[in-house]
């Protein structure tokens, strides 16, 4: 019997070690895809269960959390939802993250590595550390004043600090609010449902996710490129230009809406926005060239990150002289983000080199210490100096006494250039109104701002619409600016 | 030798006298104030890590627990001085431990308290600890009741029939407002009937009755009440849905047929049968069927869209805990949702406590069971012997079928964890067996000859 006994014990041990080792399987080595698992609500409770850190503007936060007492425990608040819902995005317990709330989305909801004092700390702790905040280059009063100006329209605005790269103004309009979104209710669903059934897609970013046709504000890209490869070295000769102008290789003509554009010298056709002269210009100048700057001011270019990523801007390089003259003046296959016009406009304003932009001066520790800081961009030249002066000249011009004369400010030495870019089939949809400029102060030292602003639904005549719809607004934000406090980047 | 008995040996026992076995009643004190202050120690934790606050109703739980703890180890002390010191600790440790951890669940289901009911049960079942070990002088007592036994479970077996089913089971009868789950006692009445039968009817087991081919089959005389019993009692057990506790009654008929017989055969008969009934019983009881898809395919709800099921939930829990656990009162196990703190109750051990923790608690029963075998085997009469292992196998099949069966091991069956989940009959169920397992073990080490060091 013994002998027996002995052996029903072992059985018993050998389910106590069948139980032990199963526990580790599935504690274990099975434990990150149990986690993983879509179904398994922990980390939502985890992610939710302390405020998040917030994202500041001007020094004071536009976003908050509100304690729902709920599973998910705590939710998003935003201080002005449509005004910076460009910037924010959304952080919904249903819908996940956009822009801002996805980029920072590791110091926001506390899971950046450097919030941890120490390195596996929080392996052993288990501890979840307060989000961090973020503080933006926004400017308020900007951003306030882009925000007015497209009030009832349909466009976007981004402004920046052409010597620096920040992102002053980021606006898209319609906006809407992103508080509705951030519960799990059917609240949040419903909402959900009707901004993505809204025909005027309010939650598309315009200003930095959606590319136009520049039209005529293209040609300052085309200008720099033909300065740049010697095709005129003087602004004031006669530049031999027919109007209209045939597009090589077929019989398409090409005429203006100024009268002043037959044989015009550049300085004539900036101010006055002559296509007949620019798109001669970009077929002189040769797609590669014409390629080649359009990828130095950003064109082209996959990898930009502001940091949520900003959609690609094209200007084709395989084509045919036709597409290469229509090319040059922002048409055919060219495209561009508005924030893109803005680094066009920054560069020039800049020396003729573009700083990267960025919209987080620095994410910051609970306690308000620095977790990381911008640094400085990479700054790449988009044109010699030299270049550079003569086209701040030209887009001087275009305020002084040309289309963009709306956008004069008292005071201050303002450049910019109007653009009508017409799309739709056969162009018939509404044209895009463009305004890119930049502003100095006339006591300061360089230009404190680069703005571009596009209208999907401009409404005047084509001949004066840009003059008459986007200036205003461009003028709206420069002010703004150079109003407000003296260079010091707001903390 | 086996009339030995209780009397402590006299002068007329000839030399060479046998050193008798040092009583360690110091040791079972010192393991059981530790025992209670690591239960105190978890309820403060709990309080702790959800309001930052200690808890209010600490002192008087520790008190409580100590108290009960102490009467228990006093009546141990009196009426069995040899008892193994391991046995009570365990079970007050273990006691102590679900009471932290239904209580830390508690927290989460404001509207369910389920703590103070489980205190009072805890009370009543160390209170029978009590009362078994100072009436029951000597375990062969027992014997004589055989019958009456058998019959009285097979009453507590049926009784629940007659009653509405609660969740798919008729297991539970309900009197004034208390839920009473009579086939936890009948568990106990059937292991006494077991062991006292089959300590009679050994001999006849093994060596008489026919063979075929290499098995030795006993004459129908002696087999027949057994089985029939048996057959009862899962016949019974499959009428109301309740697998777990048929598999846990298979399961110790054949260990102890096997140890008493000492029989091979009886494995392989009980393993076809096994199969057998899993396969008839998997095919005709939907409610069967549906617990081992969902064990085959834990996933198979998530991928139809309808969420984790609570099987899903368990091992989500579990595998949250990891190697140390979330800390107690700092998981979310509640998520399991329904039986949170009865069937499930190890999965929030095995999130708050982690590997570790849910190991020592599958260690503490390891133990249990061990100290039960090793006084069956310093016994040197059959019936104590075989109630011994009977005890300590109830137990160890309980362990193993339900933490088998929320760890996804085994298919899910309806049971309670010993001294940890939420169930009053359970925890006085199981204070029996400790009782049961205390008293034989101090006749075990009482007369102690020098052989097996229980």
């Amino acid at each position: 019997m013994t002998r027996h006994i002995r052996r029903a014990g072992v059985f018993c041990a050998l389910l106590l070690v069948a139980l032990l080792l199963n526990a580790a399987r599935i504690q274990v080595v099975q434990a990150p895809a149990y986690d993983g698992n879509p179904a398994n609500r922990r980390p939502d409770i985890a992610r939710y269960e302390q405020p998040r850190g917030d994202i500041l503007v001007g020094g004071r936060p536009v976003t908050g959390s509100k304690d729902t007492r709920e599973h998910l425990r705590y939710e998003r608040t935003y201080a002005h939802g449509p005004l910076y819902a460009p910037v924010t995005g959304f952080a919904s317990q249903l819908y996940g993250t956009t822009l801002l709330e996805n980029a920072e989305d590791d110091v926001l909801s506390g899971t950046h590595p450097l919030l941890v004092p120490f390195p596996l700390w929080n392996d052993f702790t288990r501890a979840r550390y307060r989000g961090g905040d973020v503080v933006t280059t926004l400017d308020p009063a900007a951003q306030q004043a882009a925000y007015q100006g497209l009030a009832g329209r349909k466009g976007a605005v981004a402004a920046l600090d052409p010597s620096t790269g920040r992102i002053l103004a980021l606006v898209s309009a319609p906006s809407y609010d992103p508080q509705p979104l951030s519960g799990n209710g059917t609240a949040a669903s419903r909402a959900w449902r009707r901004l993505n059934a809204d025909p005027d897609r309010p939650m598309l970013n315009r200003a930095v996710r959606r590319t136009y046709p520049p039209g005529s504000t293209f040609k300052v890209v085309t200008a720099a490129a033909a300065l740049d490869a010697g095709v005129i070295r003087n602004l004031d000769v006669p530049t031999d230009s027919p109007d209209p102008y045939t597009l090589p290789g077929t019989r398409t003509r090409l005429s203006n809406e100024s009268r002043h554009c037959r044989d015009a010298t550049v300085r004539e056709a900036f101010t006055f926005s002559c296509n007949t002269v620019f798109a001669k210009l970009g077929v002189e100048v040769g797609a590669a060239d014409m390629a080649a700057t359009a990828h130095a001011f950003g064109f082209n270019s996959d990898h930009l990150r502001v940091p949520f990523p900003v959609a690609r801007s094209t200007f084709d390089s395989s084509l045919d002289r036709a597409q290469l003259a229509l090319s040059s003046i922002g048409q055919y296959n060219t495209r561009a983000t508005p924030l893109q016009m803005a680094m066009v406009a920054a560069a020039v304003a800049n020396g003729g080199e573009v700083r990267e932009p960025y919209l987080v001066e620095r994410t910051t520790r609970p306690g308000g210490s620095t977790l990381a800081a911008a640094g400085s961009r990479p700054a790449r030249r988009a044109m010699t100096p030299s270049t550079a002066v003569r086209l701040r000249a030209l887009m001087r011009d275009v305020v002084r006494h040309g289309t963009g004369r709306v956008a004069a400010i008292p005071g201050a030495e303002v450049g910019g250039k109007t653009g009508t870019a017409q799309h739709g089939f056969g162009n018939s949809g509404t044209p895009y109104a463009w305004f890119v400029s930049w502003a100095r102060g006339d006591h300061e030292a360089a230009a404190r701002v680069a703005v571009a602003v596009v209208l999907e639904d401009a409404q005047a005549d084509r001949g004066n619409i840009s003059g008459g719809d986007a200036a205003p607004v461009a003028r709206a934000v420069m002010s703004a600016v150079l109003n407000s406090r003296e260079g010091v980047p707001s903390s | 030798m086996s009339k030995a008995g209780i009397t402590v040996a006299t002068a007329d026992t000839p030399a060479p006298a046998v050193r008798r076995l040092p009583r360690r009643r110091g040791v079972e004190l010192a393991l059981i104030v530790l025992g209670v202050l690591l239960s105190v120690y978890g309820y403060c934790d709990v309080g702790l890590a959800q309001h930052g606050t200690l808890p209010p109703g600490a002192v008087g739980y520790g008190a409580g627990l100590g108290v009960l703890a102490l009467l228990a180890h006093l009546a141990v002390r009196l009426r069995a001085p040899y008892a193994d010191p391991l046995l009570l600790p365990i079970g007050v440790l273990l006691n102590g431990l679900g009471l932290v951890l239904i209580y830390r669940l508690d927290l989460e289901t404001p509207g369910d308290r389920a703590a103070p009911a489980q205190l009072v049960w805890s009370t009543l079942g160390v209170a029978l600890f009590i009362l078994v070990v100072l009436l029951l002088r000597d375990h062969r007592v027992l014997q004589r009741y055989t019958y009456v036994c058998v019959v009285a479970a097979l009453v507590l077996l049926i009784l629940p029939i007659l009653f509405p089913a609660v969740n798919g089971a008729r297991i539970w009868i309900r009197i004034a407002g208390f839920s009473i789950q009579p086939g936890e006692f009948a568990k106990v009445l059937l292991a006494v009937f077991f062991a006292a039968y089959l300590a009679a009817n050994r001999s006849a087991l093994a060596y008489t009755g026919r063979r075929f081919w290499k098995l030795q089959l006993p004459t129908g005389r002696v087999l027949g009440p057994i089985v029939a019993v048996w057959l009862v009692s899962v016949g019974v057990l499959i009428l109301e849905h309740d697998l777990g506790t048929s598999l846990l009654f298979f399961g110790l008929f054949v260990v102890l047929l096997y140890v008493a017989t000492g029989r091979t055969g009886w494995i392989a008969v009980g393993l076809v049968l096994a199969a057998l009934g899993a396969v008839a019983v998997g095919r005709l009881e939907p409610h069967v069927h549906s617990r081992i898809e969902t064990w085959l395919h834990p996933f198979a709800s998530i991928e139809a869209g309808e969420g984790a099921n609570q099987l899903t939930q368990s091992l989500f829990a579990f595998a949250e805990g990891g190697v140390l656990g979330t800390g107690l009162g700092l998981g979310h196990s509640v998520l399991i949702g329904f039986a949170v703190k009865s069937d499930f109750i190890l999965a929030t051990a095995g999130e708050e406590l982690g590997l570790a923790g849910l190991s020592a608690i599958f260690l503490l029963y390891g133990l249990l069971v061990e100290r039960g075998y090793r006084a069956g085997l310093a016994l040197r009469e059959p019936f104590g012997r075989l109630l011994a292992v009977g005890l300590a196998s109830l137990v160890a099949l309980q362990v193993f079928v339900i933490a088998g069966g929320v760890t996804g091991l085994i298919p899910l069956t309806g049971m309670a964890m010993p001294f940890l989940a939420q169930g009053g009959s359970s925890v006085v169920t199981n204070w029996a067996i400790v009782a049961l397992l205390v008293r034989v073990s101090d006749s075990a080490r009482r007369q102690h000859d020098g052989r097996v060091t229980p």
